[in-house]
């Protein structure tokens, strides 16, 4: 039997990621794992995460998983959601300045508090509820997943990698942000697949059954 | 704009059953929360709020063995309210499933819950709930204050400047419930949502009033409002949720459909 780790590290609730992988992923141990060795062994990893990013780096660094983590994502089919996919560029503005894990080079930023629709309105911050997704290349993961679902969001920081070429998706929100990023055996969402609904949990089972391939 | 707005489906839940009355009296027995989550998933809603009524502080296990059990086959977002008086008690309702804590009268007595709370958890999981009540009388500029235990007891802060403090204080969203519609089932206080939309820079729930699909619609065309909460409507069947966002969607609003 296969398995996929659910990196904890304190950091938000890792049980609706979980529980979502075990509707989708019934043939596979699904764990919640803040154990090195256990991150090592597993087939594959899902990085989620919640919070801020000082906090992310610190409590990842408490438990001395920062290097286990970046190996699964230079490994095997790993998963960044959310915060944990923020924090996998070199750096965020967020807490006056991060340095992150640094696997892209690339910066994490605020959306600003002038944020304005094309019609001029105020947006809010955090950027909360259902966006479309728009699909900026082909990947295994979208399978059975239309251009331009939606899916839910709720942050108030985005990524502008420097190597655009890592772009899987993009999101309008003010302007069109990065929505999501990968290369090789990684792929990493700025929405929650976990509280998707329908779309959420068909991405999540193309994760379950994928092979790190794009 | 291509965020949709949300329509949001809510559970008065008392001692692990929804109820519903009018105004917490006359209280029918509404279902088994895990299947009415279910089927309003089924429906299409964007995210479902549970609101603990339970009297007594005993039995609050209750509401976090519904949440356990929804999060196990519901896959949107789940907002709980409702006695949520500590930061341990927003850890609890994360940790049981929830994605977003409301926190209500303990905001009132205790501000300081919610900025401890936001640096704890973050203010995406914290919704400060806020029951307002016009105080003002005829022919004065429109004023209103917070009312706690059920709208029985003013409290003396103006809706307005509370809405403020409470996003300055880390809230990452406001449930706004008008404490002169709810229950009257004759639409939202839409000047009262416009004044709040326009105070914080927060998503903003309009709750309190909503009667039918296009009290609905003018929560958000004109009181512009980020998300829509009601509870009898969807309870019993006099709407479905879906019905709900077709007719918004026919209102030229962005719905997730």
């Amino acid at each position: 039997m296969s398995t996929i780790a659910v990196v904890d590290y304190g950091m938000g609730n890792l049980r609706s990621v979980a529980k979502a992988l075990e509707h989708v992923a019934q043939n596979q141990q699904v764990i919640v794992t803040s154990s090195a060795e256990e991150i090592h062994n597993a087939d594959r990893v899902v990085f989620p995460g919640q919070g801020a990013a000082r906090d992310c780096m610190l409590e990842l660094a408490d438990r001395q998983l920062t290097d286990v983590v970046l190996n699964a994502a230079h490994e095997k089919p790993f998963l960044g959601i959310c915060m944990g996919m923020q924090v996998l560029l070199s750096h965020s503005q967020e807490n006056n300045g991060v340095d992150c894990m640094g696997l892209y080079p690339g910066e994490v930023r605020y959306f600003g508090d002038n944020l304005q629709d094309e019609q001029g309105e105020k947006l809010k911050i955090p950027h909360m509820g259902w966006n479309r997704v728009h699909h900026r290349s082909s990947h295994a993961l979208w399978q059975g997943i239309d251009e331009n679902s939606r899916f839910y969001f709720v942050h108030s920081y985005y990524m502008d990698p420097a190597d655009k070429g890592i772009i899987l998706a993009t999101t309008d929100y003010g302007f069109e942000f990065v929505s999501g990023i990968g290369r090789d055996n990684v792929f990493a969402v700025q929405f929650h697949p976990e509280k998707s609904a329908q779309d959420g949990l068909q991405l999540l089972k193309n994760f379950a059954e994928w092979d790190g391939k794009q | 704009m291509p965020l949709a707005k949300r329509i949001i489906p809510c559970l008065d839940v008392r001692n692990g059953r929804v109820v519903k009355g009018v105004q917490f009296v006359d209280i029918r027995d509404a279902g088994d929360p895990v299947e009415v989550a279910r089927r309003y998933d089924q429906e299409g809603a964007d995210e479902i709020t549970f609101l603990d009524i339970t009297a007594s502080s005993d039995d609050r296990d209750t509401i976090v063995h519904v949440v356990e059990k929804v999060a196990e086959e519901v896959f949107i977002p789940l907002t709980v309210g409702g006695g949520i008086r500590k930061v341990d008690d927003v850890r609890r309702m994360l940790i049981a499933g929830a994605d977003k804590v409301a926190i209500n009268t303990a905001a009132v007595f205790n501000p300081e819950l919610v900025k401890e709370a936001s640096e704890r958890v973050g203010s995406q999981c914290i919704v400060v709930a806020i029951d307002a009540k016009k105080v003002s009388g005829e022919g004065e500029p429109s004023r209103w204050e917070i009312f706690t235990h059920g709208g029985r007891k003013p409290t003396g802060l103006d809706a307005i400047e509370w809405a403020r403090k409470m996003a300055d204080y880390g809230a990452g969203e406001i449930l706004l419930t008008s404490m002169d519609r709810d229950g009257t089932k004759t639409g939202f206080d839409l000047e009262l949502t416009r004044a709040i939309c326009a105070a914080v820079s927060i998503p903003v729930i309009a709750s309190g009033g909503v009667g039918n699909l296009e009290h609905l619609a003018e929560g958000v065309l004109e009181g512009k409002a980020d998300a829509v909460l009601a509870a009898s409507i969807f309870h019993f069947a006099e709407y479905s949720v879906h019905e709900a966002k077709e007719f918004m969607a026919s209102k030229g609003i962005e719905v997730r459909l």
